[in-house]
């Protein structure tokens, strides 16, 4: 507090407690205990805390983290993606299309793939910067043509909403293990051989370990949270971002473009649905025209459990993915420590309520404003 | 900050307590976990919450219903993988997509938790990812039935209102009918979405398009209700051939009054009672039965209305 007389509060310093309690993933690391800390008490011999309970709501919460992360350094740059969930399905479909119906190599289907959806992010993008329409609107018309087109063009060509059989085109391909694959294998069969994780007790696999390596998704889910901190933190991009979201015409007048930061923020957002669509088809072998409902929303909701305004401008990437982990811990959790399955949403969203409430007042408290 | 914080914490510690305590006390018997993959909008499984409900009462046994919310199968999965965490001594759930869930159900058959398959999928799948058996109607063969009887009444075109377009087996009951009326399906089955309003609206349009429609098959309250007011609005009701698949409440007085000419039960009471019950027998005296069972279907007409009135959209 040496330099108060000169008046200049950016250079101003400031207790290191106080700089602490001043980032934006405080809720989050406050909720993230709190999770554990309560399913611990109510969940704790349930299962959740064995080697596939811990991979059951791991995998959930990468999922989420995944599409979290292009949300909110998409909702730092001041905008929203509503058809995330639609996008979602309109990928999955488009690679069983590519891959199954029009029997293309499956490399080939996945890159066409992430070329066609993140058009539609730059397309996204593109109207809400020329039109200067609420990207709320824009989106959500978006998220009505993806979803018809992923129920239309399968039903038209293949009579059915579900096309199977992409893990066998799969089979052999060089792009899709890194979407589909597991890795670590030999780490958790040494595990169950020690008697560390539990191992079938029939059945033809009897013996292997019942976790079997680390999903390719948990993969991208961590990779795409460290390099979207390291976007956000430590490059000029990560300043342009939060400028743009902050307040557009100080950031346009000081050089910022931007109109193009946003418009690539739309199309990361779409590259991260993408990535979500990709892993998913390649895991469940089918593509379905229902698969991704809502998930836009739940992209919301953790990075606004992470701390982030729905104003923009304001935000974290290691919130959000906190946020992520707390939501795919609380739903898969509740189901756990047996709470009535009809009373989930209600746990839901007290649950996200108080953490957005925790979040605004820690932030109100710390940075003073009102 | 610390204070509210601890407050927060606390109240939902408390408010959680009752619950948790209510469903854990009854765990002494077995505990069994019926997963389905109805989205939560879903009236019918109503029956199927209920027949858990009373064969749990009935064997002494705790069972608990999921699904995913928004009816997403890839959502399912998790859940059955999540079930299978926890241990349960089984597992009864639906099989819609066979390549979505056959990964996760064959990892809980070799865990150690044994598996009926009930309501939707096919005997040969539930063999195939090494169910104990399959309680349900095959969903084709129901279709096909209802289809030759309504070829025997004389029905040459029909409109199949399916409110459940991504789920193969809805799609399946109308290609049945289709090949039991022995007519190509083609566009004569609409998307008819979840809400009443738009299906009721989607009917009328598509019947004033297409006038000759002889004959309407839905595929359950959540279609059907909807389309007996589109019938009494544009004046259709008792003229036209009118099938269903599954009852309710509003079905039955269809059916009573003269304007649904069938519906087609399928009985999910038993589909969710006879697995619990079939299970607990399994577990504690290792008896089991030698065949799948079919729990449908059965055509309910005019005649013997009452007992299916009395507990319609409960056990029927």
């Amino acid at each position: 507090m040496s330099d108060v007389s000169s008046g200049d509060e950016r250079i101003k310093e400031m207790s290191k407690v106080r700089k602490a309690l001043m980032r934006p993933e405080l809720g989050g690391i406050v909720g993230t205990v709190a999770v554990f800390v309560f399913f611990g008490l109510f969940a704790f011999d349930s299962g959740m805390f064995n080697a596939q309970g811990i991979m059951n709501w791991s995998v959930v919460s990468a999922q989420f983290m995944i599409i979290a992360v292009g949300a909110c350094l998409l909702m730092i740059s001041g905008e929203f993606d509503l058809s995330v969930g639609s996008m979602i399905g309109f990928a999955g479909m488009m690679i069983a299309i590519f891959g199954v119906t029009l029997g293309w190599p499956m490399w080939i289907a996945i890159l066409v793939t992430f070329v066609i959806c993140v058009a539609f992010g730059a397309l996204n993008g593109y109207i809400v910067v020329k039109t200067g329409l609420p990207s709320f609107i824009v989106t959500l018309a978006t998220l009505f043509i993806l979803r018809g087109f992923t129920i239309f063009i399968p039903q038209t060509i293949e009579r059915k909403t579900i096309i199977g059989g992409i893990r066998e085109a799969a089979e052999g391909d060089w792009l899709a293990p890194l979407f589909g694959a597991k890795i670590g294998a030999p780490i958790f069969n040494w595990l169950g051989d020690m008697g560390i994780i539990a191992t079938f007790e029939r059945g033809n696999r009897m013996g292997e370990p019942v976790v079997d390596g680390i999903p390719m998704l948990m993969v991208w889910a961590l990779g795409l949270v460290i390099f979207g901190h390291w976007l956000l933190t430590r490059t000029r991009f990560g300043n342009w971002i939060f400028a743009s979201g902050g307040d557009a015409d100080a950031a346009r007048n000081s050089g910022v473009p931007v109109n193009a930061v946003k418009i690539q923020m739309f199309m990361f957002t779409a590259f991260c649905a993408t990535v979500f669509a990709v892993c998913q088809v390649m895991e469940f072998g089918s593509a379905g025209a229902d698969r991704g409902l809502l998930k836009e929303f739940e992209a919301i909701i953790a990075v606004v459990i992470g701390g982030a305004l729905l104003t923009g401008g304001y935000g974290s990437v290691i919130g959000a993915a906190l946020g992520a982990l707390i939501f795919g811990v609380v739903q898969q959790g509740l189901f756990f420590a047996g709470v009535e399955s009809s009373l989930f949403r209600v746990f839901l969203g007290v649950i996200l309520l108080a953490a957005v409430i925790l979040n605004t007042y820690i932030r109100r408290i710390i940075t003073g404003e009102r | 900050m610390k204070s509210t914080m601890r407050k927060l914490l606390l109240t939902a510690a408390i408010a959680a307590t009752p619950l948790l305590a209510a469903t854990q006390a009854a765990a002494e018997g077995e505990k069994y976990i019926l997963v389905s993959h109805a989205p939560d909008s879903d009236s019918w499984w109503n029956t199927v919450k209920n027949g858990i409900a009373l064969a749990g009462e009935q064997m002494d046994v705790t069972v608990e219903y999921r699904n995913p919310p928004t009816g997403d199968l890839a959502d399912m999965a998790r859940i059955i993988e999540q079930a299978a965490a926890s241990q349960p001594d089984g597992i009864i759930t639906t099989l819609s997509d066979y390549d979505v869930l056959k990964g996760p159900i064959m990892a809980a058959v070799d865990s150690g938790v044994d598996v009926i398959i009930m309501n939707t999928g096919t005997p040969e799948q539930a063999a195939e990812v090494g169910a104990l058996m399959y309680v349900g109607q095959p969903e084709y063969d129901a279709g096909l039935a209802a289809g030759k009887r309504a070829a025997r009444d004389g029905i040459e075109s029909f409109l199949c209102v399916n409110h459940y377009i991504s789920s193969p087996s809805s799609a399946e009951r109308c290609q049945g009918f289709a090949d039991g009326l022995g007519v190509d399906l083609g566009n004569q089955m609409i998307d008819a979405g979840q809400d009443p309003a738009e299906i009721k609206n989607r009917v009328l349009a598509y019947l004033s398009a297409n006038p000759k429609t002889d004959a309407i098959l839905t595929l359950g309250p959540t279609s059907a209700d909807p389309t007996l007011l589109a019938l009494n609005e544009n004046g259709m009701a008792g003229a036209i051939y009118f099938g269903t698949f599954d009852l309710g409440e509003e079905i039955i007085k269809g059916i009573k009054a003269g304007v649904i000419n069938w519906g087609i039960d399928q009985q999910p009471f038993l589909q969710a009672y006879l697995p619990v019950v079939v299970m607990t027998n399994y577990h504690r005296y290792g008896v089991l039965p030698g065949n799948n069972i079919n729990s449908g279907p059965g055509f309910v007409t005019a005649d013997g209305l009452e007992k299916v009135e009395e507990f319609a959209g409960e056990y029927r």
